[in-house]
């Protein structure tokens, strides 16, 4: 019995060790434009209902000014791949689909939402990163200065 | 500012003296505040207030062998129809021959945005819907995809989107599953542009068969047409109340 | 006259036979949804202009047998027939699975399944279709409380008689609905129609009587149990009435139609001119649906020609199937008529008849849903004492005892 379960929570430290050989979180791709003023957390905790609430409003009401607008929030966090064509939501480091995979949540916004930004609008895109929280570390200690 | 005065003396009461305070205090703040706070409808960005868009099609100028509208329609929201029955199709063209009297005439069929559309009656979720302008709409997020409405539809207005889509236009998002039809453009006119891709088309041929506007402003191009010329509704028997209308069938 | 044992079913052989041969079907069609689920509606026979095809012929078929399956106590419960008080149980239960199969079908065919959460609190009361998925879910619940009536011991005759008769009148309620799905659908020649909901109601008669008769004779065929050719008889005449009622709403609803300008072409069409719906109509719905049972159902010696009641039983069912294709099809097959008075055409098929082929994939999810009603009605049989011992002639009916 006693080896039964110490077997069982070597398998299952094993089966959770992946992700802490990577690193704890994934690695997000660094946005372009403003930062949200209410703060990345209230962002990350807070987007589906804002999505959702904004979504209805456009929709039925016809109300496009809002905060949480899919083509907004895609036109800022797109990002391009190696070939410098932004990346789709076909791709596993796209913006979305990084924090979504890790926590094994579907989405499907894209199904019906392109996943790009207008072709206008493609060109203020980063140009691809093969080390997105280098670049961000970076990022971050310029600011700091 | 104007403190209103009675005839029984310079005493102002206590009301008319918040009114006027009031009515101070909301000239000083942003006119948005204003609009909000006495009720006004919608947002400033929003909907125009009172508005039933609509369009009127003639006929007679419409010819045979013209698809201008259907192809900007088709350029405009990302859809192809490449002659397959599951092939989505907002607008089409429609030859007619009057068995009567053989005479042939073509015209553009789409969603005739109808007062009392049979689609959003019978939607079981409620995605099918009119919006306070008269443009009927699905709510993809909503839509279930059991093609009710398109059952329903007198004008087979609809199409079901049977394969997985990619490559949308960022201004029209669609995708597998679920049912669309014309949208009147309805980013288009949110954006203030004053038109559909399918008028647009039609002017810039030359034909001009086709006219978008505002039918309860009674000063637009369309309400002074369609008070002035006989127009009809598509199958006026069942008194749904078209927002298209069609002159010299 | 012995009192009427109920007990489960022992497990044989031929038992796991068919509930095997059941889940293998139920199995092809969960791999028939996630086929469709994947690469979309591309992959079946369904299109822009028949958007509803062989999937839902079943799924209305399943539903409105599963309402008339009910009936089959209801008889005994409402009306006071003692005969059909021992089926009484067996056919609640058969009601339930029945819905369950049909409903499964019609949920798992649309464009977006797993919206169906949210379809549930996102509702459109203006919607008969919305009104049906209420009356189906209630449906479960009501018959769920009847069959406790029926099987709870010290139960109140009156919880039993008010529980049948609620029943009874949601079950009516609910085939009205079905009907209406079509019949309140003006926009279609072939469907825009009154007469739809009773004619609704008439069929859930005849293919509930004839769908729990089936399962009853599979049932006793493959275990020890006996089913009472005094009852059998009886349902058989009466299944023969019900067929005949069918029959009769059918010739009223085109004759009607003739008599309607408007509605001739569509006539012309469906009767005479619609080649494949034309074929099934009178072979498969008139002849082989309507003409032929009755004339087994009302034979003299029905009482021990068992294979009549079998045979006829199975071409109710199948007449069924035809008289729904032709509707559901058919019905979408045929143009709109937007400009009356013109020959129309376009690159959208206006003023053609409509093509539709069904698919395998559709035929697959369409008898995974009989399956499943057969699976969860066995699984009932197997678990719960639905299903009588001892149902022969002598136990059957007391008024037949004169001495």
């Amino acid at each position: 019995m006693k080896q039964l379960l110490v077997s069982v929570l070597i398998m299952a430290a094993l089966l959770v060790s992946p992700s802490y050989a990577e690193g704890v979180l994934p690695d997000i791709p660094k946005a372009i434009g403003e930062p949200h003023p209410e703060g990345n957390e209230y962002w990350r905790v807070n987007h589906p209902d804002l999505l959702r609430h904004d979504r209805d409003q456009t929709v039925i009401d016809g109300i496009r000014d809002v905060d949480a607008s899919l083509a907004g929030c895609v036109s800022c966090h797109a990002v391009k791949g190696p070939d410098a064509a932004p990346l789709t939501a076909e791709s596993d480091q796209y913006f979305c689909r990084v924090c979504h995979d890790y926590v094994a949540v579907q989405i499907d916004c894209f199904q019906c939402h392109t996943s790009v930004p207008d072709v206008a609008d493609q060109a203020r895109l980063l140009p691809y990163s093969e080390n997105p929280m280098a670049d961000l570390q970076a990022y971050l200690e310029g600011v700091s200065q | 500012m104007i403190i209103p005065t009675k005839e029984k003396g310079a005493e102002v009461s206590r009301r008319d003296f918040l009114k006027s305070g009031a009515a101070l205090a909301t000239a000083t703040l942003a006119p948005g505040v204003t609009l909000m706070a006495f009720g006004g409808s919608a947002a400033a960005d929003g909907m125009k207030p009172g508005a039933r868009w609509g369009l009127l099609i003639d006929a007679a100028k419409c010819p045979e062998d013209c698809s201008a509208c259907v192809s900007a329609c088709s350029n405009e929201h990302g859809w192809e129809n490449n002659g397959l029955d599951t092939d989505p199709q907002w607008i089409r063209k429609v030859t007619l021959k009057e068995k009567a009297t053989g005479r042939e005439n073509s015209l553009p069929v789409m969603c005739q945005h109808c007062d009392e559309p049979p689609c959003v009656d019978v939607c079981p979720t409620g995605a099918s819907f009119k919006r306070e302008d008269g443009i009927v709409l699905v709510n993809r997020h909503t839509c279930i995809g059991c093609r009710y409405c398109m059952m329903a539809c007198p004008f087979k207005a609809r199409s079901f989107v049977h394969e997985p889509v990619t490559g949308q236009k960022t201004t029209t998002p669609r995708g597998i599953g679920t049912v669309e039809g014309c949208n009147l453009c309805v980013h288009k006119i949110d954006r203030g542009d004053g038109t559909t891709a399918c008028v647009e088309a039609c002017k810039a041929t030359g034909y001009n068969a086709m006219m978008f506007g505002d039918l309860n402003d009674p000063e637009s191009e369309i309400a002074i047409a369609v008070s002035t010329y006989a127009s009809v509704e598509l199958r006026a028997d069942l008194g749904l109340g078209l927002g298209v209308r069609y002159q010299n069938i | 006259m012995e009192r009427i044992v109920y007990r489960e079913l022992r497990s044989t052989p031929k038992v796991w036979g068919v509930m095997a041969l059941c889940a293998a079907f139920v199995a092809a069609a969960g791999g028939t949804v996630l086929y469709i689920e994947h690469y979309g509606h591309i992959a079946t026979g369904m299109n822009n202009q028949v958007v509803w095809g062989l999937p839902h012929v079943f799924a209305i078929f399943l539903i409105v047998a599963a309402s008339g399956a009910l009936n089959v106590s209801s008889i005994g419960s409402v009306f006071g027939k003692m005969a059909y008080k021992p089926v009484a149980r067996l056919a609640n239960v058969l009601a339930v699975s029945l819905l369950m199969g049909g409903l499964a079908v019609l949920v798992l065919d649309l464009g977006r399944p797993d919206r169906l959460i949210m379809a549930m609190y996102t509702y459109n009361f203006t919607s008969i279709f919305a009104w049906n998925i209420l009356l189906y879910t209630g449906f479960i619940g009501v018959v769920a409380v009847y069959l406790y009536t029926l099987m709870a011991r010290g139960v109140d005759p009156r919880a039993l008689k008010m529980a049948s008769l609620l029943a009874f009148v949601w079950r009516l309620a609910l085939t009205t609905g079905t009907g209406s799905i079509f019949g309140w659908l003006v926009a279609r020649t072939a469907y825009d129609s009154a007469i739809m909901a009773p004619m609704f109601i008439a069929m859930s008669f005849s293919f509930g009587m004839a769908m729990f008769m089936l399962v009853m004779i599979l049932t006793t065929s493959i275990t020890d149990r006996v089913y009472s050719p005094e009852l059998r008889t009886r349902q058989a005449r009466l299944l023969g009435v019900f067929v005949a009622a069918v029959l009769y709403f059918v010739i009223v609803h085109h004759l009607s139609n003739i008599y309607l300008a408007k509605k001739t072409a569509y006539e012309s069409w469906i009767l005479l001119g619609g080649g494949i719906y034309t074929l099934i109509f009178w072979v498969g719905q008139v002849l082989i649906g309507s003409l032929l049972p009755m004339i087994l159902l009302f034979h003299p010696k029905i009482d021990v020609r068992k294979g009549y009641v079998l045979l006829a039983a199975l071409l109710v069912v199948i007449g069924g199937f035809a008289q729904l294709y032709v509707i559901v099809i058919g019905g979408q097959a045929f143009p709109l008529e937007i400009f009356p008075g013109f020959e129309v055409s376009s690159s959208f098929n206006d003023g053609v008849v409509s093509s539709y082929t069904p698919t395998w994939l559709e035929l697959s999810l369409g008898l995974g849903g009989v399956a499943l009603a057969l699976m969860i009605a066995g699984l009932a049989m197997k678990f719960l004492r639905i299903v009588p011992e001892n149902l022969s002639d002598d136990n059957v009916d007391p008024a037949l005892l004169v001495e």
